[in-house]
């Protein structure tokens, strides 16, 4: 079965999303989309690097996610405002991985493939590393889900509960930099965060709790995933952007169902 | 909460506690020999850099109400964040009492639009809790049952009982408030601080209230204390009302000050005279009698 690249695509998109989906509520809760984005954009570097080290790529990738997202962690303060030193963070590692990978003589490097993920080229072991992955992350969050959830609504709050929200936080990061890694094969650096944010923003309109969000955010980017896929398949289109725009879709309809039913009473 | 459901509670609290010469439990002195729940030790917090708050000596004794008052920025809500671990020392500590159960009601929670939450499931954060035990603590609060609605859909008075529903679910020895009426109304905030006086009469905790607002608050508190970096003074309501410390930082008289200031804008309407008013007079009484049932009574939106 798993033969079949198709079959491996698929598989590839439902995991990628079972990991970015329920991590996406977070992001979309906390007001981190630019921070997934960053966190995103530096990964490219971790993949220059890797590819010159001659290392796993996810691991080049998972780390500079890494270290990016603590840096921007500790680096927003009364200084700096977390969105400037996003900004400066994200479109440097950009530039720098760009820069880095054009370094990388002697390698043939498929950069779209980085960019805008290369899917339908997932071979077993990749498989392997997004579930993995995925199973990490999805653990992970739900061992902090409740602790994570009442930092996002005050860490007082939290801190008053006898939780730490700073471990948490830094949970957080590191689930961030792991899904994030295993989305590029998926979806590329310049995509991931589409995939965090859009099932998340979808599911909204229809949930009325948290984990109502997040399973539903699941079913939505599983299903974009599913249907980008296809739909690429169908219109010969390049198979990231068309789960992005599957879930953009869903999304759209999503917020129209929801402005309906306010116009209704 | 609405007017006719609190003004009968209103005169009942006031026979009921005679303010100034009340014997409520934790009243200063009775309980001088009791270990404190909680307690600062020469205190100083600073935040990026700059001081906060300078050698604070502070304790809670079981059962006993603590308004703190003082203006913007003079470190009120610091001091409750030191006092759950919230912000670490960088002079002297806080002792708590082994096993202290704390109740929290932050200052001003908002609820992000994105985040998708009924009342009972903000209750359950970060431990479940059974249907019976979210509905006695909303009831204990002074809600009706409000379990499947959004908490952003709830008006301000219940949000904030919500907040305190919560806080109350640990049966905490402490409840720590602050600035909990803000954004309320006047007969919203009296109904809100008749409530805790309720709950203290209850469960027996100590409470420790935050607020700028001295007349509502204080005639439920068996102590004030007024800070502004340090304690500036400390004592019974009619005391510190009549501290020349507190008027240094409110203003003298009538003129400006901000206490003093929303007590004349209470009275206006029926030419009371503040000039005349007998310090020894306690006027947080009148305050929190007349506010539930003056339809008159301006509200904070057009102070």
């Amino acid at each position: 079965m798993l033969d079949d690249f198709l079959v491996r695509a698929a598989l590839a998109g439902v995991g990628t999303a079972l990991a970015a989906a329920p991590l996406g509520c977070f992001v979309v809760w906390r007001r981190m989309a630019f921070f997934g984005d960053a966190t995103a954009h530096a990964t490219l570097l971790g993949v220059a690097l890797a590819l010159a080290l001659d290392i796993s790529i996810f691991a080049g990738a998972a780390a500079l996610a890494l270290i990016v997202g603590l840096t921007v962690d500790r680096m927003a303060g009364p200084r700096l405002s977390g969105d400037t030193a996003l900004g400066v963070l994200s479109h440097a590692s950009l530039a720098a991985g760009l820069v880095a990978v054009s370094f990388l003589s002697g390698v043939p490097v498929d950069l779209s493939g980085y960019l805008f993920g290369d899917i339908l080229a997932v071979s077993r072991t990749d498989l392997a590393v997004i579930w993995g992955g995925a199973a990490g992350v999805l653990a992970l969050i739900a061992w902090r889900w409740s602790a994570l959830l009442t930092a996002t609504v005050a860490e007082d709050l939290a801190i008053a509960s006898g939780l730490s929200p700073e471990r948490d936080r830094t949970i957080l990061t590191v689930t961030l930099a792991v899904a994030i890694a295993v989305a590029i094969k998926a979806v590329g650096v310049l995509l991931i965060a589409a995939l965090l944010v859009i099932p998340a923003a979808a599911a909204r309109a229809v949930a009325r709790t948290p984990e109502g969000m997040a399973g539903l955010a699941i079913v939505i980017g599983c299903a974009s995933a599913l249907a980008g896929l296809q739909a690429s398949l169908m219109f010969d289109t390049p198979a990231g952007p068309s789960m992005v725009c599957a879930a953009a879709a869903v999304f759209a309809v999503s917020r129209g169902a929801a402005a309906l039913r306010e116009a209704r009473g | 909460m609405t007017a006719h459901r609190t003004a009968p509670l209103a005169h009942g609290d006031v026979a009921r506690h005679p303010l100034g010469a009340h014997g409520a439990p934790g009243a200063p002195g009775d309980d001088a020999a009791s270990r404190p729940l909680v307690a600062a030790q020469g205190l100083s917090v600073a935040l990026a850099g700059r001081t906060v708050l300078r050698g604070i000596d502070f304790s809670v004794s079981p059962g006993e109400i603590v308004t703190v008052v003082g203006p913007n920025g003079s470190g009120k809500s610091t001091l409750l964040r030191a006092l759950i671990g919230a912000v670490a020392p960088a002079k002297g500590r806080v002792v708590r009492r082994a096993g202290l159960r704390v109740g929290y009601v932050p200052q001003m929670l908002r609820i992000d639009a994105t985040l998708p939450l009924t009342v009972s499931r903000f209750l359950s954060l970060p431990r479940r809790r059974s249907a019976a035990e979210t509905a006695e603590a909303l009831a204990a609060a002074g809600l009706p049952d409000l379990h499947a609605r959004q908490m952003t859909e709830l008006s301000g008075g219940q949000f904030q009982r919500v907040l305190l529903a919560r806080a109350l679910l640990d049966r905490p020895d402490l409840l720590l408030l602050d600035e909990p009426t803000q954004g309320l109304d006047q007969p919203g905030s009296a109904a809100f601080y008749r409530r805790i006086a309720a709950v203290r009469e209850e469960t027996g905790c100590a409470v420790v209230m935050v607020s700028h607002e001295l007349h509502v608050v204080m005639s439920a508190s068996d102590r004030v204390i007024c800070l502004n970096g340090h304690v500036c003074c400390e004592g019974a309501p009619a005391h510190v009302a009549s501290a020349p410390e507190y008027r240094a930082l409110f203003g003298t008289g009538t003129g400006g000050a901000l206490a003093l200031y929303r007590h004349e804008h209470d009275h206006s309407h029926d030419h009371d005279h503040p000039q005349s008013r007998d310090p020894d007079h306690d006027p947080w009484d009148v305050a929190a009698r007349r506010h539930p049932d003056d339809p008159a009574s301006p509200t904070r939106g057009q102070d």
